[in-house]
């Protein structure tokens, strides 16, 4: 199981989830009604380092986090 | 070297600190900036969440940075609410050389401006409303929208 986390405003609980791999995380989470809007502002880090590549894999026990635009200061 | 504090900076004791620390480190420059919350669009405070673990790697990044050129990069940041005419937001460089300092400061709030991992919220009557119009986003986003 993969934890994701979805960080500052998105406001949704943490789920577990099967995925092998970004690609098809990203086909889960495309049937959340409450995230759309917000996969196509999100960076994404896997165990705490962003990543930009789809193919990414995934492994049990992986933590993912999505990350909405920022604004610090 | 990177503080983070519930509820507003308390400047003078953080600025005191950091300038006791820095005094006897024959630091040739010593260079701050404080961010402070403005009272517009009737706001009575901003509010931060913070994901640290990625705040602090973005920030050992910085700090190595720094180290290459023989500087020291220093920063406070409030998480949760941080009322008008307070602040949320110190950073500070030393250096041997003014130059360095300058430079390196301003690389680095911009840097933090565009990449630290904070998320900002107006608070009016109490809610929070996230500053999405004032937000950026990260390198790589939209990666999961196929």
């Amino acid at each position: 199981m993969v934890r994701v986390e979805f960080l500052g405003p998105i406001g949704k609980e943490a789920m577990e989830v099967e995925a092998k791999d970004l690609r098809e995380l990203a086909q889960i989470l495309k049937a959340d009604e409450q995230l759309r809007g917000w996969l196509k502002e999100c960076a994404v880090a896997v165990n705490d380092r962003l990543v930009d590549d789809l193919d990414t894999k995934l492994h049990d026990g992986d933590r993912v986090v999505l990350l909405p635009p920022v604004c610090g200061g | 070297m990177l503080e983070i504090y519930p509820g507003e900076l308390e400047v003078e004791a953080i600025f005191s600190r950091w300038y006791a620390w820095g005094a006897k480190r024959n630091f040739g420059a010593w260079v701050t900036f404080v961010g402070t919350v403005r009272a517009e669009g009737g706001i009575e405070a901003l509010s931060f969440d913070i994901y640290e673990p990625l705040l602090r790697s973005w920030f050992d990044g910085w700090q190595q940075r720094a180290q290459e050129v023989g500087a020291v990069v220093r920063m406070a940041h409030s998480r949760g609410n941080v009322p008008v005419h307070t602040s949320s937001y110190m950073a500070a460089v030393f250096s041997p050389r003014r130059r360095v300092a300058l430079e390196l400061l301003e690389a680095f709030v911009e840097d933090f401006k565009a990449n630290a991992p904070i998320w900002k919220y107006d608070v009016r009557n109490g809610e929070r409303i996230y500053a999405k119009d004032r937000s950026q986003p990260l390198a790589g986003s939209g990666l999961l929208d196929l």
